[in-house]
């Protein structure tokens, strides 16, 4: 290995081989983490030095008695390492003259099946390990669902341990007999059962002659030629666009990675979202200009005409354009440890674009363990349901089983951004193009200008007995008296009418706010200055009823009233019926306050009367134009 | 790369001038061609690095026209911190890591890339591609988010921060493989040559300049070395090799037997010494 030329062969070699991604799930005992250590190992990738910090641990941590723990190699946190359980997902490398490999490690347990999910949203093939003694168990059902709903369509059944079973043929044949018989309606391409000792070897890199009766590949060699058809190229063109490259007044194009398909110079694009179309005029990149792209390559497109598209947009071909719609059914893995809330608004992102989106209708969750459906009101950490969506502006996507790059989506929270969840897009609901907003002669500022004012939703939040409605109904007397036309929306009273099939839960103070700022969006829109007093505790909701209004049209008054004084007050007796447990879910008792951070207006009823705060906001009112 | 310049208001790349930045740097430069980077560059110089590096750095950056913003830990100086009195363990904690925090509560900055790859070190394997850090700079490694797909949730609230991993699903081999075909200019240090090394404790260090002392009975010898990997001159360990090309360089990289960390004298301090100081805010 010293000659140039072998030099240049084995880099030939290095640049042909292709890349496969692998998911391993597997229970704690299943031995999965031997298993990749095993791989490591035996195709000659451990370095010395590993090698000797390895036989050191083994010595310290080690579960099998003095022999190399394969399984020290991969469990790489502390944490995981006292516990002997894998939680995360970790990735490896190891590479054999066939192929590199790119291992996804992932926990088995039920409570980390969103790190399986996140393991297989970036593989092509899921090796499922099985323990022979304890044969197809419900989380092998649920490794194999998960694998499936991710878009994994090739599985290998690697039936662990076959070596504890005294290398029974039976035992094998009656694991892959009960798995095919469940798989079935998962739609697998393929399933290769392997049996295999992680822990002694056999069958992993080479076939045994401990399982003469098995005729088939050895795992490692089944891997190495296994034909995933994960050809993008094959699909059609598609072209997130993820920066537009501006570097002077002379250049313009649209920087991104194909996702999908190829793309020629002269050929015709679509931009999804508005229908624009345009030919590109050059395929731009550092080392010149390409001729032609292919899925996977990361360019510049420069257009021949001036088109107006901004990060988010998808270019596509004309005459294979992705679905645009706000309306979409899909699947959704819920990833927090806060359950979903239906009619709160996330933050939804999908390729370069991120859009606020609803769940309208949660039809039903799935029993990831036995694949049963069942009604749901809600999604908690790790549950997988099924629903409808609704976006507040169109999207373009296709179905996530034709390209998971403009099919899969994530969910964000708002106030903590973490990722709430991951979803699977199946069908756009109807085409919104085709649904058109009905425009009116009579709109909103001609109502406004008829009345002298600017319509706006006075949203005053603060918890129960804070004093809110209290200065409310003030607020909209001195308006009344003024000659303005007003209304006034009250929480109790409006669960006496809009919203009296609603309860207290979480789920149902969503919908009822959301409900709320609907109403008050058609009241604003009539022409009116609404004043809205609920007690509106969480933040996302009270950001949902802002975005429903234009902008400057919400003013978010906070009736600061510190939690004691307010249980003093007590003006409806429901403090005390709530701390004797009478009333659950009771804001401040057993239900969270989400106090305003940039709220308009804040009032502290603690050290001025009510009709001077009332006053002060109807000053306000005035020096912001709101009234003349 | 393009996802951080597109939605950070404030991102940086944190060049360590080694061959992982290297390279990093050159996707930089591809991936907004015909633009340059939207960001400038970083370097946190712990005043221990080698005169090679920080030429190299100088030249590299005049050439490519970009904005390089260099951080001293100056009261680190002041106490004089340095790598043979204070140990490896405080010299990267107070130089290196306290640095890097200082410079980035400096500008300000909510997003950096760094050249990390999963496959140097096993708390490596589990680092997300995008790396969310607290506002105190710290990693929780059981509160990162998923990753699905290509998708990043870029959002943060103020005063928090995302490291950023470009390069996390690439090897060692990988690297060398890239700069040979894309040729992408390397520090000269990893290349063969005849250099003043001392060995100590099994370890070949390159006197780089007399602020390292002699022990007694250590002798400076000229010997045929090249690094795998660059740090601060006095931790970095070289080995003997005579590959003095890149085609070399990748020939004795596909024999290697040891892993390029082996060098590095912060890793073996204790087990998961690594996961530490990542904890810490260490890239």
């Amino acid at each position: 290995m010293n000659a140039p030329s072998d030099l240049r062969q084995f880099l030939d070699a290095q640049e042909k081989k292709s890349l496969l991604r692998f998911l391993t799930c597997g229970s704690v005992d299943d031995g999965k983490s031997t298993l990749i250590g095993r791989l490591l190992y035996d195709s000659k990738l451990l370095f010395e030095d590993h090698l000797s910090a390895l036989e050191k641990d083994s010595r310290k941590f080690g579960t099998t008695g003095g022999d190399i723990d394969f399984a020290l190699l991969v469990d790489g946190l502390e944490a995981e390492r006292e516990q002997g359980i894998t939680i995360d997902v970790a990735y490896r490398f190891f590479a054999t003259e066939k192929r590199k490999f790119i291992v996804a490690d992932t926990p088995g347990h039920e409570q980390y099946t969103r790190n399986m999910a996140t393991g297989a949203s970036n593989s092509d093939l899921a090796v499922i390990l099985i323990d022979a003694r304890k044969g197809v168990l419900v989380q092998t059902r649920r490794h194999a669902y998960i694998a499936s709903l991710l878009g994994l369509r090739h599985v290998v059944l690697a039936v662990n341990k076959i070596d504890l079973v005294g290398y029974s043929q039976d035992t094998f044949d009656g694991i892959v007999r009960d798995f095919a018989a469940f798989a079935e309606r998962l739609g697998f391409a393929s399933i290769v059962p392997v049996p295999i000792s992680a822990r002694y070897g056999d069958n992993v890199i080479a076939r045994s002659e401990k399982t003469a009766w098995y005729k088939g590949p050895s795992l490692l060699a089944h891997l190495e030629t296994v034909d995933v058809d994960t050809d993008l190229v094959a699909k059609p063109f598609r072209f997130p666009v993820q920066w537009v490259n501006r570097p002077n007044l002379d250049f313009r194009g649209f920087s991104g990675t194909l996702v999908g398909g190829r793309i020629r110079q002269g050929d015709s694009i679509a931009v999804a979202k508005s229908g624009r179309t345009s030919k590109v005029k050059r395929i731009v990149t550092m080392d010149g200009d390409l001729s032609e792209a292919a899925a996977g390559a990361a360019v510049t497109l420069v257009l021949a005409d001036e088109v107006d598209i901004s990060r988010g947009d998808v270019l596509s071909a004309p005459e294979g354009r992705p679905e645009v719609s706000e309306q979409f059914a899909a699947h959704l893995l819920w990833m927090a440890e806060d359950e979903l809330l239906p009619g709160r608004q996330y933050l939804m992102k999908i390729g370069a674009a991120s859009v606020p989106v609803q769940i309208t209708t949660l039809k039903h969750k799935i029993d990831v363990n036995t694949l049963g459906e069942h009604a749901a009101k809600t999604l908690h950490l790790n549950e997988v349901g099924y629903g409808n969506f609704s976006t507040s502006q169109p999207i373009a996507f296709d179905a996530y089983r034709d390209n998971r790059d403009t099919g899969g989506f994530i969910l964000i929270d708002r106030f903590t951004n973490a990722t709430v969840g991951a979803g699977m897009i199946d069908f756009s609901l109807r085409r919104a193009t085709n649904v058109h907003w009905q425009a009116l002669d009579v709109d909103k500022r001609s109502r406004a200008e008829q009345k002298g004012q600017k319509p706006a939703v006075l949203w005053f939040t603060g918890l129960s007995g804070s004093g809110k409605s209290t200065i409310a109904n003030l607020v909209e007397r001195a308006l009344f008296a003024e000659g303005r036309h007003t209304y006034l929306l009250d929480g109790d009273n409006v669960r006496h009418g809009l919203n009296r099939d609603l309860g207290f839960t979480d789920a149902d103070r969503v919908e009822n706010i959301r409900r709320v700022g609907e109403a008050a969006k058609l009241f604003v829109d009539a022409g009116l200055i609404v004043l809205v007093s609920f007690i509106s505790p969480f933040r996302s909701e009270r950001r949902m009823a802002r975005e429903l209004v234009g902008e400057g049209e919400f003013i978010e008054v906070y009736v600061d009233t510190p939690l004691e004084i307010c249980m003093q007050r007590d003006p409806k007796g429901l403090y005390k019926k709530a701390q004797a447990g009478e009333i659950k879910n009771f804001t401040g008792i057993d239900s969270p306050y989400e106090a305003p951070e940039h709220a308009e207006l804040t009032v502290d009823t603690t050290t001025a009367d009510p009709a001077d705060l009332a006053a002060g906001i109807v000053v306000y009112l005035r020096e912001k134009g709101y009234i003349a | 790369m393009r996802e951080v310049a597109a939605e950070f208001a404030n991102p940086v790349m944190l060049y360590s001038i080694g061959k992982d930045s290297s390279v990093m740097l050159h996707l930089a430069m591809k991936a907004f061609y015909p633009a340059k980077p939207p960001f400038p560059l970083l370097h946190v110089d712990t005043t221990w690095k080698f005169r090679e590096m920080i030429q190299f750095r100088d030249e590299t950056v005049k050439r490519l026209g970009l904005k390089l913003l260099v951080h001293v830990n100056e009261e680190g100086v002041k106490k004089g911190i340095n790598p043979f009195d204070s140990g490896s363990a405080l010299h990267t904690q107070v130089m290196k890591t306290e640095a890097l925090k200082q410079a980035l509560d400096k500008y300000g900055f909510d997003a950096a890339f760094g050249g990390a790859r999963r496959d140097e070190e096993k708390s490596r394997a589990k680092e997300r591609i995008f790396s969310f850090r607290t506002s105190t700079h710290t990693w929780d490694p059981k509160n990162q988010r998923p990753e699905l797909w290509r998708v990043y949730n870029t959002r943060i609230n103020k005063g928090e921060s995302i490291r950023v991993f470009p390069l996390s699903n690439w090897t060692e081999l990988d690297i060398w493989q890239y700069i040979l075909a894309e040729k992408i200019p390397i520090v000269p240090l990893y290349f063969a040559k005849k250099r003043p090394v001392i060995e100590r404790d099994g370890t070949l260090i390159m006197r780089d300049d007399d602020r390292m002392k002699l022990v007694p009975g250590e002798v400076t010898d000229e010997r045929l070395v090249r690094f795998r990997t660059l740090g601060c001159y006095p931790l970095t360990g070289a080995i003997e090799s005579d590959a003095d090309t890149l085609e070399g360089i990748v020939t004795e990289m596909f024999t290697a037997r040891t892993s390029e960390r082996q060098g590095r004298l912060i890793d073996s301090d204790e087990k998961s010494s690594m996961e530490k100081k990542k904890k810490e805010g260490y890239f």
